[in-house]
């Protein structure tokens, strides 16, 4: 099992950008993940996001809400999500797992059971969306203990001295959002990405990882040339949605395959 | 006694500002420009003379004389918020926020509303002061709430359906937030005192008006201050209003009345202290309604301004400090209450306020005579006479 760090360094040595597809816990099934992300490994995902569905995702678009409301019916929770994470390290997924939730479950999980419960399983890093850095401390104190990297967000509308502040406690990687906006696919990539991303680069040597929006191969082209990976979300639950289900997985190789050769 | 806080937007352990860093910059702008506003008279000034012309303050303070007969107890006296232009206590705050946002320099308002009252505050708010004005609402909030959709409409407000989650206030402040995440140049007037920093402050500043005027009125009226002071609490903005100014008097008891819904079985009800537990939920730490997973519960109410899952984190202070209690009244008990009012006063509450009524109507018996109790009567009940008689049986 790899750490985020050791994996970018790893990508570095290669002159590779990440390619970081998300998945969300007990979507569409509930054992979905486990069928999904062995393959995505072997067809070049440097790392997963793992979506922890909750029932309030205000930083989400109309695909992520909807992926979240089926994984809740299927009764997905902070607990089962870590067992997810364990049942994919025993299968063989070695690659970073960066868990992805909003604040609220894992504080009513408890945020010290958690970072103990969650390293034992495997997971690398955790993204919380409505935690922002003035808020974080108690989250990340305890995975920090835990070695596991709290990963700051950086948006377009972040000022400089605030990117400053922000770089100077980050960990892992810097997931720098790719628009003013929710998730969601959109056509167009934001034009302005370049130049944000350079704005953050003057301030860290951390990688940054570009999220939001992202779906063709062009998009990550473009990704590629500025930053240090793409995370890919609501455009594989698009692919899982409009795919029957024994085909998904297929799908899904088919269409990280078609990034790959890009980043 | 909310000064003696750690740091800025924090009420004891509650509130703060949980939200996604696209919003950060934004929310770091408003608080700047509601600290530079807070020290300018003219700024106060000039809220003032609108508070006087536009929603016509102060508003009066009324002896309910035959309900307190009917009850046999306390005086009751009644703070007629719903007197206020757009008939609720909502256009102190959307007032003041709005000329907030013109000295801003916004051009675009977004809005999110319940029961529609804060909706229509913010579309009049936007049409006098000529600005944009988009509002969101929980369809179901829509179908029970259709008058003061048409109100929107005509004072040129847009007024966007929200079909996700439960469909009411909740997805409504989801969705307006997801909005001023794509927009943050755009304003956004959020409707109570809840929400990250600075709006549990801001909003409160607003709507303590009601109580400064209150204050004044009842030593004018009844020659002393009530015993006991009493509101509806939502989100918790007209209740923070009116209980600030007193509560720095402590021989003043203050109940704070959350909606009982039908059960106080999760799901059925909005009585978060009741039935909740500390939590995050759209930017502040406080009470909310929730599973033991931390997903947050459906809520029910028959009043649309009542029916949301968290409370302002001030009042969750409040409550922890034992300073107010909070108690519930169920759907059929405000319906009493409505009708009590109505027909005994000639004064048709809100179903929001109708809750406060009630708790009077509940406790104004075991007071003795020469005793005050002060309700704020926060909204009137104009909006709610479609889904009234339809309980009722009544076809309009």
């Amino acid at each position: 099992m790899r750490t985020i760090q050791q994996t970018f360094a790893r990508l570095k040595s290669e002159q590779r950008g990440a390619l970081m597809p998300y998945l969300m816990v007990g979507y569409p099934e509930l054992h979905s993940l486990e069928e999904y992300a062995l393959a995505l490994q072997d067809a070049g995902a440097d790392l997963f996001e793992i979506g922890v569905p909750f029932s309030d995702p205000l930083a989400d678009g109309a695909t992520i809400q909807r992926a979240s409301e089926v994984a809740l019916q299927n009764g997905v929770n902070v607990g089962f999500a870590i067992a997810s994470v364990a049942t994919l390290r025993k299968q063989g997924v070695h690659v970073p797992l960066v868990m992805m939730g909003y604040y609220n479950p894992f504080l009513q999980y408890g945020l010290a059971r958690f970072a103990q419960d969650a390293a034992a399983a495997g997971v690398s890093g955790v993204i919380v969306p409505d935690l922002p850095p003035e808020e974080a401390g108690p989250f990340q104190q305890v995975l920090k203990l835990q070695g596991i990297d709290f990963i700051m967000f950086l948006a377009p509308t972040t000022p400089d001295a605030r990117i400053k502040q922000i770089v100077s406690v980050a960990s892992g990687f810097v997931y720098c959002v790719s628009l003013t906006g929710v998730t969601g696919a959109r056509s167009e990539l934001w034009d302005g990405l370049a130049g944000f991303i350079q704005r953050a680069r003057s301030f860290t040597d951390l990688p940054l990882v570009v999220g939001f929006g992202i779906s063709t191969p062009n998009h990550v082209r473009t990704v590629a040339q500025c930053a240090d990976g793409a995370i890919v979300a609501s455009a594989l639950i698009n692919i899982i949605d409009k795919t029957p289900a024994g085909e998904r997985t297929t799908k899904l190789v088919e269409y990280m395959q078609s990034l790959r050769p890009n980043i | 006694m909310t000064n003696h806080t750690e740091r800025p937007g924090m009420f004891g352990p509650y509130g703060g500002s949980y939200i996604p860093e696209t919003l950060a910059p934004s929310v770091a702008h408003l608080i700047a420009a509601y600290a530079a506003v807070k020290d300018d008279k003219s700024f106060w000034d000039e809220l003032a003379a609108l508070q006087a012309s536009f929603i016509g303050r102060p508003t009066a303070l009324t002896h309910a004389k035959r309900l307190t007969a009917q009850c046999g107890g306390a005086q009751i006296y009644l703070k007629r918020e719903d007197l206020a232009h757009t008939g609720a206590h909502k256009i102190n705050n959307a007032l003041g926020q709005g000329l907030l946002a013109k000295r801003m320099g916004k051009k675009r308002i977004i809005a999110e509303t319940g029961a529609g009252q804060h909706g229509v505050a913010t579309a009049s708010v936007c049409a006098l002061l000529g600005m944009e004005c988009v509002v969101y609402m929980g369809v179901d909030d829509i179908e029970r709430q259709k008058p003061n959709v048409f109100r929107m409409r005509l004072m040129g407000a847009e007024v966007r359906g929200v079909t996700s989650g439960s469909r009411t206030l909740k997805d409504a402040i989801n969705e307006a937030m997801r909005d001023w995440v794509s927009n943050p140049d755009s304003y956004y007037l959020l409707g109570s005192a809840l929400g990250p920093h600075p709006y549990p402050t801001m909003v409160r500043d607003f709507q303590s008006i009601i109580g400064c005027e209150a204050h004044y009125q009842i030593i004018a009226a009844a020659g002393r201050l009530p015993d006991l002071i009493i509101a509806c609490v939502g989100g918790g903005s007209n209740s923070i209003g009116m209980f600030h100014s007193f509560l720095e008097y402590p021989g003043i008891k203050m109940r704070g009345v959350e909606a009982g819904g039908r059960s106080i079985t999760l799901g059925n009800h909005a009585a978060r202290f009741e039935g909740g537990s500390k939590g995050v939920l759209q930017g502040s730490y406080t009470y909310i309604l929730q599973n033991s997973d931390g997903q947050i519960s459906s809520t029910h109410s028959i009043s649309a301004g009542l029916d949301y899952a968290a409370i302002g984190p001030e009042h969750a202070m409040l409550h922890d400090q034992g300073r107010v209690s909070y108690v519930s009244i169920d759907d059929e008990q405000a319906l009493d209450g409505f009708q009590a009012l109505s027909k005994l006063e000639g004064i048709i509450p809100a179903l929001e306020s109708a809750h406060a009524i009630a708790d009077a109507m509940r406790v104004a018996p075991t007071m003795a005579p020469d005793q005050i109790i002060l309700v704020n009567l926060s909204g009137r009940g104009d909006k709610d006479i479609f889904s009234v008689a339809d309980v009722l049986g009544v076809s309009l």
